[in-house]
């Protein structure tokens, strides 16, 4: 096995660049570091079977490249990327970050490649996205190692199970870092430090500060190890925050999910082809509004709000083949009252649910392709397209809760991801990079890729910067 | 419902692959797995022995152990198809052959080699042995031809005859028809990725194997068995087309064509099955199957022994102790022979009949 020996490594020394976290920002930080001739420590708090962050759960990365290659089937050009940008944000975004980002990342997909990276041709999975985005040959796992391979031939030193607790930060000066490894509290110095340890959403307390007793039953898509430690050591220590508090990305998933980790196959296509109800069997929202890709981030915060933050969909036998499968199976049921049986719904007001919605279908001609003209008629909520009766047993159901992807709250940086502080000067030796710091430029939505796109970007910038300030 | 605990684990590992499908850049399986939403117990023995376990995908999980998912691909798919491997094995009660298969086919092989050194010591006079010869039929003194050349094409006819009584099991088991079999495009795509090794190549990079790093090391060293096999094969059939034809009897030459090709393949074999016997000293065990590790050694020391016999009685052939040498070599072929059937060597057989499976229906799904 590729790894570097944890206990080998000598704390006592002080490093030029420290970097806290071990996922894609972090990773492209250390590598940058380390080819600008700095000596680099990267402290992960996972086990090394579980390092690598939320970048373990990506699979693709978007980015700015003006002809297509082996893995890109066209151009995305800046305008286009652009556009993307301020639809998904509406505005939300500091315009200069985005720009730079979008600029920055222009075929750094070369780097990446030459970083271990590989890409994979667009395939059967991935041929929406197969023009903007570069999909890596195995996913974000994959990726990782590649770039821990790499890191550690550049000389890059990893501990893993190695928490930081708190920083020494005087006069918005990073002095030195306080962990705990091995259940040994440590400390070590370094000249700059680059914070790239994530959001906070595995942090279920700190969710409660903003959602109550509700977050009890979010369930939470990526690493158990985010808990927004570093982000609040940095707010604490008067980083200027980012980004709403309250903000999360959440999808509706599978409820049955495991709490943590559970990563993409967890996500459920069936939605926009039956209906959802929640637990007192009621219909809540318009499941046929768009495309699912187009709404699956707002149903997480749908879902949130119905009681018990649960719901059902549950589609008829003609729907069954028409999205992916998914990783449990349906709850399988002959009639509308053995589902409500199944799902421990009231079945009455279940029957009086879908005779309501199945009275209210209009003929047309479904199509799952387009936006097509099968809607409801005098229903509220209504549903807009793909409305069709539920009325072909066997009837399938599948349990839905909010599922966390992401937090927006982070800390404000500028074009070298250094850290800007309460009385908005940059701190001289404290950067960002990736999700901790990914609300200065998605300040609200998401589109696939990005995450990735801003911390590849920052990461290097960050990287560079760090050891720039630590050599000179 | 798949019907035993390794179809099942199969079946469950199948269903959260299908989920994700990072890994569909790969290898086949996982394109093939696109085509169903569920899987049958055809299906499942199906993609089992269309896996190559090149293991690029167990080091890419993010659901690998200790993930509470603790997926193993690699592993269920290996187990699989040891299962495969006994249920189409001819006769039934020979499937235990399997169980301790490096026991069996050492015994099965040491039977074979020690009757066949009785059998010469026995019948043949020492002087005649231990003698030395120069020149054509020198190998014929020693054991006269037909009592070489009828029991080892009896031996090869029998196991031939069960490889294929084992592949059309196999096709039957995973829904295949007779007509499918002549399917001619699909024949040339399944001989190709055989050729070139094709999902030994992870999508341009290699296997993961023997570790976690990107590797095309075992895809070589099989390339060299096989072909090494292959050229030893070809110097059989050249010296029995000399023998026959132009009524030349062995051995030959050194510059003769069965010669060159012996050594050339016996070579070739010697490297290719070293190296991969090296290389599975040193592999990762967590994503395989425990049981397959003396089955696949069983089978690379015998080819292995029997390249290093042929060559030392190549090489010796001249001294008094090309007797006993060619007695040994004659031994472990037969013991190589009769074990084909009821060892890893049937992977070829199933691994090809699941490639051609997959030619079929990809071709379809175009």
């Amino acid at each position: 096995m590729v790894s570097a020996n944890p206990s080998a490594v000598d704390l006592s020394q002080p490093f030029d660049v420290l970097i806290v976290g071990c996922g894609n920002a972090a990773l492209c930080a250390a590598m940058t570091a380390a080819e600008a001739g700095a000596r680099v420590l990267v402290l992960e708090t996972a086990p090394k079977a579980f390092r690598g962050g939320n970048s373990r759960h990506t699979r693709n990365i978007r980015y700015l490249h003006t002809r297509g290659n082996e893995h890109l089937t066209g151009p995305y050009l800046e305008g286009e990327f652009w556009d993307d940008l301020m639809h998904v944000t509406g505005g939300h975004t500091n315009e200069r970050l985005a720009h730079f980002t979008i600029k920055e990342s222009e075929d750094i997909g070369l780097w990446m490649k030459k970083h271990g990276c590989l890409f994979q041709p667009s395939m059967r999975g991935t041929l929406h996205l197969a023009r903007t985005n570069g999909f890596f040959l195995g996913g974000g796992k994959a990726l990782i190692n590649a770039y821990f391979t790499t890191a550690l031939k550049l000389g890059v030193k990893i501990v893993y199970d190695a928490e930081v607790r708190d920083l020494e930060i005087r006069d918005g000066l990073f002095v030195s870092a306080s962990l705990v490894t091995g259940g040994m509290p440590k400390q070590v110095r370094a000249k700059s430090i680059v914070v790239a340890s994530g959001g906070f959403q595995g942090n279920i307390e700190w969710l409660k500060e903003y959602w109550g007793d509700t977050a009890n039953n979010f369930i939470i898509r990526g690493t158990p190890y985010n808990k927004g430690r570093m982000l609040r050591v940095l707010l604490d220590n008067g980083a200027k925050p980012v980004g709403d508090p309250r903000q999360c990305h959440a999808v509706a998933i599978d409820a049955r999910a495991p709490k943590f980790d559970g990563g993409i196959v967890t996500r459920l296509d069936c939605v926009p082809f039956g209906i959802v109800v929640n637990t007192n069997a009621r219909r809540f929202y318009d499941e046929g509004e768009d495309f699912w890709p187009k709404r699956y981030a707002i149903w997480g915060r749908l879902v949130a709000r119905q009681p018990e933050q649960t719901a059902f969909s549950i589609i008829d036998s003609k729907s069954i083949d028409l999205f992916m499968p998914s990783v449990f199976p349906p709850i399988e049921a002959d009639s509308i009252g053995e589902m409500a049986a199944e799902l421990a719904l009231d079945p009455s007001a279940l029957k009086e649910t879908v005779s309501n919605f199945n009275a209210s279908t209009r003929p047309g001609t479904f199509d799952s392709t387009v936006l097509d003209d099968c809607a409801t008629a005098g229903l509220e909520p209504p549903k807009s397209h793909w409305a069709r009766p539920l009325d072909t047993p066997p009837y399938y159901g599948y349990p839905l809760r909010p599922g966390i992807t992401f937090t927006y709250l982070g800390v404000t940086v500028n074009e070298q991801a250094r850290v800007i502080m309460q009385n908005d000067q940059p701190a001289p030796n404290i950067f960002a990079a990736g999700e901790i710091m990914a609300g200065n430029i998605l300040g609200k939505g998401y589109m696939a890729g990005f995450g990735m796109t801003i911390g590849t970007v920052f990461g290097r910038v960050a990287g560079k910067e760090a050891a720039r300030y630590a050599i000179d | 419902m798949p019907s035993t605990d390794f179809l099942k684990e199969a079946d469950r590992v199948m269903a959260i692959c299908n989920a994700c499908r990072y890994c569909e850049g790969f290898c086949a399986v996982f394109p093939a797995m696109e085509l169903r939403r569920t899987f049958s117990d055809q299906d499942l023995k199906y993609l089992a022995n269309l896996c190559h376990n090149c293991r690029d995908c167990y080091y890419a999980c993010q659901y690998a152990p200790p993930h509470e998912f603790a997926l193993n691909v690699p592993k269920a798919m290996a187990e699989l198809r040891l299962e495969t491997y006994q249920e189409c094995t001819k006769p039934g009660f020979l499937a235990g052959l399997f169980r301790r298969n490096s026991l069996s086919v050492g015994l099965i092989t040491g039977t074979i080699l020690s009757l066949v050194l009785l059998l010469t010591l026995g019948y043949q006079d020492p002087s005649v042995i231990f003698g030395t010869y120069r020149g054509e039929g020198a190998f014929y003194t020693v054991i006269p031809f037909m009592v070489m050349v009828a029991p080892i094409s009896a031996i090869a006819l029998f196991s031939v005859s069960i490889l294929l009584m084992g592949f059309t099991r196999f096709w039957q088991k995973t829904g295949g028809t007779p007509g499918e079999l002549l399917d001619l495009s699909a024949n040339k795509r399944a001989i190709w990725e055989v050729m070139v090794l094709k999902y030994l190549d992870g999508g341009g990079h290699g296997c993961n194997y023997p570790d976690d790093r990107f590797s095309m090391a075992r895809r070589w060293f099989h390339h060299l068995m096989f072909y090494g096999f292959m050229l030893c094969f070809a110097a059989t059939s050249v010296a029995l087309i000399y023998d026959h034809f132009l009524h030349r009897a062995a051995p030959y030459p050194f510059l003769s064509w069965p010669v060159i090709l012996g050594t050339v393949g016996g070579g070739a074999l010697l490297v290719g099955t070293g190296g991969l016997f090296y290389l599975k000293t040193r592999m990762d065990p967590d994503p395989a199957a425990p049981h397959a590790y003396g089955m696949d050694v069983a089978l690379l020391v015998l080819l292995f022994l029997t390249s290093l016999t042929g060559l030392l009685l190549m090489i010796f052939r001249e001294t008094p102790a090309m007797g006993i040498l060619l007695s040994l070599h004659l031994g472990v072929v037969a013991g190589l022979f009769i074990t084909l059937p009821y060892g890893k060597f049937v992977h070829a057989v199933y691994r090809y009949a699941a490639l051609l499976r997959n030619a079929i229906e990809q071709a379809r799904d175009k």
